[in-house]
């Protein structure tokens, strides 16, 4: 494959791995569900193998997202941020697709497995809004109906991106339950599923619930991997050392990590570090989570001693999930994979810094990778490295919440 | 006690079957609230452990779960006040995966035996994923009762009756728990498929809201759990006299079908 160019029609890689038996990647992952779900899930199954290994299916899929979503997304070299950083910096620009973030990719998939299992209503969670936009705009775009529930917290931050899912024709939900988190906004999606399943798909934002969700969301998610790889190695002549990605759910990461397992590149995941994790506010659910299963998988969650699932924390809705897909839980079991945090604060500085020196406004959840470079940049990554970071999604929806911050931080 | 035996013999003797479900550590006096509902006429009682995120409940659960966590209430503090109740009746607890998991399979089931709770309902753990749990239930003598949807095809509905122990849980409608204005449609065929399949307890649960709607439900099984219906009532401060006239309401009802 040589590298993918924009413009370009896109040339899906070959399937990566299924998971072993009952969605197990390692010790982890599974179909933790009721009952009622358990035959909708088996049927999602059967299909999406199905589907990802017939040829008018993949190729129905690779049309949308070039003539769609814009794909292949480039990669870019960042000079004045690799000077800056003495480490050179390439991204791989998924703020540039259609809707602004890699959740593009997967609501497209999901929703042309939608028509093909006869379903005509899709629910989604949603954090930042971003999932939740691009389900709302595949579905208007198949002609679905779709309802969107998004913790009412959430609701509050993300004002812009609740108005987009509106305009585009879905009803969003407020979950006012628990944190009113995302957290809570997948308690209440299932609820809704488990009333709604025969007529209903619904279409996961993350590599996070039962089997066959993990997986099948890495796969419509690898596209970001198999072009950043394919793209870094015209660039670099060779593989990155560093490949780096923000970690909520972890969809972004396990689409860009799936491009490079088999590469000698360290994979680093970045987590929410919130208010610092010493301070137990934070969305570090792989360092301080521990296992457990929550929306249907096994894996490593926030909770305290009697097993009750904790609030995350984090400045960016995206990242505020006490939990993570369970193959990073089986990455970083195995040492394939790390995964650090970094703060509030320093996503917040992440943010300002590729704003000024590359003239690209990041979403805050991609932010919390670049504020991890500018911390160990010439730390735990070497001076001179080669380091790929997915670029995620772009930073209007937070553009209005930050400036607030940066205006309370310079009063005090 | 023994679940699977008592509701047999009940049913045996021809009465209907009626479990009541009762949030564990919603307020001070609840295990009065649980002794009060087996003098009523409960045939077993199912104790809820409340869990921070109870996905197959509808608000009314939700909110005795939350307010029973605000007040401290945790599973081992339930298994433990569940110790020595001398309600007459056996007890199921009733909660989630994830609690179980993270005390470990053999200390939840240990503990549970060791407290006198007969029996264990775990609405996330379905058949595929049971293992490690019914192992180490069957061993410390705990039964656990699986749930069978109206989603469920016919043969896993057989693998499923094979496996329950202490009674088949037929999920009576579409959905999560809460009250409803008229019984489901799935109901009654829910209990015609399982009663076809099965000579253990089959009771109907989820969104029976009253006596009547007992009486129909348990026309096609072997009888019904109520729960939201009941909760709600200790929500809105009836205690153990209201939880009492209410289990008697639907005993009533039971006993005129
Ligand atoms: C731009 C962006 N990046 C990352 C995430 C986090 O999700 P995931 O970890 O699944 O990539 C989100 C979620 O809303 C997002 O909008």
């Amino acid at each position: 494959m040589s590298a993918p160019r924009r413009g370009d029609g896109v040339t899906l890689g070959p399937p990566g791995p299924e998971p072993t038996d009952l969605g197990r990647f390692g010790e982890f992952g599974g179909r933790f569900v009721p009952e009622t779900l358990v035959p909708a899930l088996e049927e999602l199954e059967l299909e999406f193998r199905r589907a990802w290994t017939s040829p008018e299916f993949r190729e129905e899929y690779a049309q949308l997202l070039a003539q769609y979503a814009g794909r292949p997304t480039p990669v870019t070299e960042c000079h004045r941020l690799s000077e800056h950083l003495g480490v050179r910096v390439l991204l791989k620009r998924e703020d540039l697709t259609h809707t602004g973030s890699h959740k593009i990719n997967n609501v497209l998939g999901q929703a042309l497995l939608t028509q093909r299992m006869g379903k005509r209503r899709v629910i989604a969670e949603t954090g930042a809004g971003q999932h939740g936009v691009a389900t709302a705009t595949a579905c208007a775009l198949f002609g679905l109906d779709c309802i969107v529930f998004m913790g009412a917290v959430d609701v509050e931050r993300q004002a812009l991106n609740v108005f987009r899912m509106q305009l585009l024709g879905a009803e969003v939900i407020p979950v006012t339950s628990g944190s009113a988190t995302l957290k809570d906004a997948i308690n209440d999606a299932l609820r809704d599923w488990v009333a709604s399943v025969q007529s209903t798909h619904y279409c996961i934002g993350s590599v996070v619930g039962p089997h066959p969700f993990p997986w099948m969301v890495r796969e419509f998610q690898r596209i970001v991997g198999d072009e950043a790889r394919e793209q870094t190695r015209s660039i670099l002549g060779g593989d990155p050392d560093f490949v780096v990605a923000c970690v909520g759910g972890g969809s972004n990461a396990m689409g860009t990590f799936a491009g490079f397992t088999d590469t000698d590149a360290q994979l680093i995941g970045v987590e929410a570090g919130g208010l610092g994790i010493e301070t137990g506010h934070h969305g570090a659910s792989v360092s301080r989570g521990v296992p457990g299963a929550l929306h249907g998988a096994r894996s490593l969650y926030l909770q305290n001693e009697d097993g009750q699932i904790l609030e995350a924390h984090s400045i960016s809705a995206g990242l505020d999930y006490p939990g993570v897909g369970p193959e990073h839980a089986a990455l970083a079991a195995s040492g394939r994979a790390e995964y650090p945090s970094a703060t509030d604060v320093e996503a917040l500085a992440g943010f300002q810094l590729l704003s000024k020196l590359e003239g690209i406004v990041p979403a805050l959840e991609p932010a919390h990778a670049v504020g991890w470079l500018m911390r160990e940049a010439g730390n735990r990554v070497p001076k001179d490295s080669t380091v790929m970071l997915t670029m995620s999604g772009r930073g209007d929806k937070d553009a209005m919440q930050v400036s607030e911050m940066l205006a309370e931080q310079a009063g005090r | 006690m023994n679940l699977e035996a008592t509701l047999r013999g009940a049913r045996d003797r021809g009465a209907k079957l009626l479990v009541p479900y009762v949030t564990g550590g919603l307020g001070r006096g609840w295990l009065d609230v649980v002794r009060a509902v087996a003098a009523a006429g409960a045939d077993a009682i199912e104790v809820g452990i409340p869990f921070s995120d109870p996905v197959m409940d509808g608000r009314t659960i939700q909110e005795a779960s939350q307010r029973a966590l605000d007040i401290g209430a945790t599973p081992g503090s339930i298994i433990d006040e569940l110790d020595g109740l001398d309600a007459g009746v056996p007890i199921a607890v009733m909660t989630y995966y994830n609690p179980v998991h993270h005390m470990g399979h053999e200390r939840f089931a240990q503990r549970l035996s060791a407290s006198g709770i007969d029996a264990a309902i775990v609405p996330d753990l379905p058949l595929d994923e049971l293992n490690g749990w019914a192992d180490a239930a069957d061993a410390a003598d705990v039964e656990t009762v699986l749930l069978a949807a109206p989603t469920t095809s016919d043969e896993r509905l057989h693998a499923i009756c094979e496996r329950s122990r202490g009674f088949v849980y037929g999920v009576a409608l579409l959905g999560i728990t809460g009250e409803r204005t008229e019984l489901a449609v799935e109901a009654t065929e829910m209990g015609r498929r399982l009663k076809a399949v099965t000579d253990k307890p089959v009771l109907l649960g989820l969104g029976i809201s009253n006596p009547d709607q007992a009486r129909v439900a348990a026309a096609s099984s072997d009888g019904v759990i109520v729960g939201s219906a009941l909760v709600r009532r200790l929500l809105e401060g009836g205690g153990p006299e209201g939880a009492a006239e209410f289990v008697h309401e639907l005993r009533q009802g039971l006993d005129q079908g």
